[in-house]
């Protein structure tokens, strides 16, 4: 009990700190507050589209899919081209799942501090777009639940596309 | 794709001012949204337009449509076959000609077998709020205004029908609204027009010959990125006393068959034409475009 009470005494500033969340095998980032409010969107209330999704599971192999696709797809390749891949699949299944009520917490940024350096344009946002719903087609997610999810998405265009 | 604004003329110029020169981006919007090509030309659905900018461009860049749309009623045959630029996804000018055969009607109104009115349609639409896709946090639709000016190539025989001119205009407001969490489209548009039957005899009438406001609905069911389903409602003046004018419906299935071709197939009721009721049909319609 005194272990445990004791390990709680110790990890508990990790949670109260501002400082970058990085994991092992990430690149460092400039410090920021870490919020739920930083996923951009309210998660649903629930547990529907989770199982749409398959659960985390699902989630994470849909990112998978979409993050390996955005290397390949001549339309988002510069885009992604000096991006930390290894943050990027965390931070994304990370929003995924907080978004779609899988009971994370999103540890990222903010979308307008992720995309300020990346030049985005509605081209690029679009063939984004394409490329998560073919990820969702292989998953299996049916179409409704697609749009649902990608509902909650849309409006962070406005964040992402700066010019 | 990138066009190079900079031709070779200019090239030196452009070399020697790098900010001038501009990249025109083609291509970019998502499957469908850029609507279909309507029966005079703007796009939207078939009978009616939508805020939605013709074309594939985002806001760098241009895109255009082509298209041609048959219908074939119990006693008359449609065609119209024109062209849509779009530009900066803000501004679209479309160019539409049409030609509706009166086949024996012609014929029984003493017109002649095939008698044929032929109209030209100039089209211009500005998108001034809203993005009907991304906007899902908010009520705005995609608001665009637009307006039409209409040439028919058979002044004398409408006016022998009772119609006043063989040119007209008409302004119109269109708002369209993706709901995305429930797939649905939902356009509105306000028309002001004095024209009978779109055009295809006359403007103004004997009855009446002021523009007036005409309501125009649709709304689309989108079964996939590439397949959408829908109705539309098109409300119509009745200037003229020889003939009682009726509102349209349609029932429309646009499927996007690839990025660049979207075909379209709809069962229309376009009501009583020029005395013969119940003109029920078949429409088709084949829209290409970047």
């Amino acid at each position: 009990m005194k272990h445990i009470l004791l390990a709680f005494l110790f990890a508990a500033p990790a949670f109260a700190q501002s400082a970058p969340v990085t994991l092992p095998g990430e690149e460092e980032v400039d410090a920021y507050e870490v919020s739920n409010a930083n996923a951009g969107a309210k998660p649903f209330e629930s547990t529907t589209m989770l199982e749409a999704f398959h659960g985390r599971e699902g989630i994470s192999r849909i990112v998978d899919d979409l993050v390996e696709q955005v290397q390949k797809d001549p339309r988002t390749i510069e885009v992604f081209r000096a991006s930390d891949f290894v943050r990027l699949r965390r931070t994304l299944k990370e929003q995924f799942c907080y978004i779609l009520n899988g009971g994370c917490s999103y540890t990222g940024r903010d979308m307008v501090k992720v995309h300020e350096d990346h030049g985005v344009v509605a081209s690029e946002f679009n063939a984004l777009v394409e490329l998560l719903q073919d990820a969702m087609d292989r998953e299996g997610v049916s179409f409704g639940a697609q749009n649902k999810f990608l509902a909650k998405l849309a409006p962070m265009k406005r964040e992402v596309v700066v010019r | 794709m990138l066009v190079r604004l900079c031709v070779a003329p200019i090239v030196l110029a452009c070399a020697a001012l790098p900010a001038v020169a501009q990249e025109i981006e083609t291509g970019g919007k998502l499957r469908l949204t850029r609507g279909i090509s309507t029966i005079e030309g703007q796009g939207g659905g078939g009978l009616t337009p939508w805020a939605l900018i013709t074309g594939d461009e985002t806001d760098r860049g241009i895109g255009a449509t082509a298209h041609v749309t048959a219908v074939e009623l119990p006693d008359y045959s449609f065609l119209s076959y024109g062209v849509g630029v779009g530009l900066f996804d803000r501004v679209e000018l479309s160019y539409t000609h049409q030609e509706f055969d009166t086949q024996d009607v012609g014929a029984a109104l003493g017109l002649g077998q095939g008698f044929t009115f032929g109209q030209d349609v100039f089209a211009a639409k500005v998108r001034v709020a809203g993005d009907a896709v991304y906007d899902q946090d908010k009520w705005l639709p995609q608001i665009a205004l637009g307006a039409n000016w209409k040439s028919n190539d058979q002044g004398a025989v409408v006016n022998a029908i009772g119609g006043s001119d063989d040119e007209g205009w008409e302004t119109y407001a269109s708002a369209t609204k993706v709901l995305l969490d429930k797939s649905l489209l939902l356009n509105g548009t306000l028309r002001w027009t004095n024209a009978n039957q779109t055009g295809l005899l006359g403007y103004g009438g004997n009855l009446n010959d002021d523009h007036e406001l005409m309501a125009e609905a649709s709304i689309g069911w989108l079964l996939s990125r590439n397949l959408l389903i829908g109705g539309e409602y098109r409300m119509k003046p009745d200037n003229l006393a020889i003939a009682q004018e009726d509102d349209w419906l349609d029932l429309y299935a646009a499927w996007s068959v690839t990025r660049h071709i979207t075909i379209t197939g709809a069962y229309a009721d376009l009501g009583s034409i020029a005395t013969f009721d119940n003109q029920r049909g078949v429409y088709f319609s084949l829209q290409a475009g970047f």
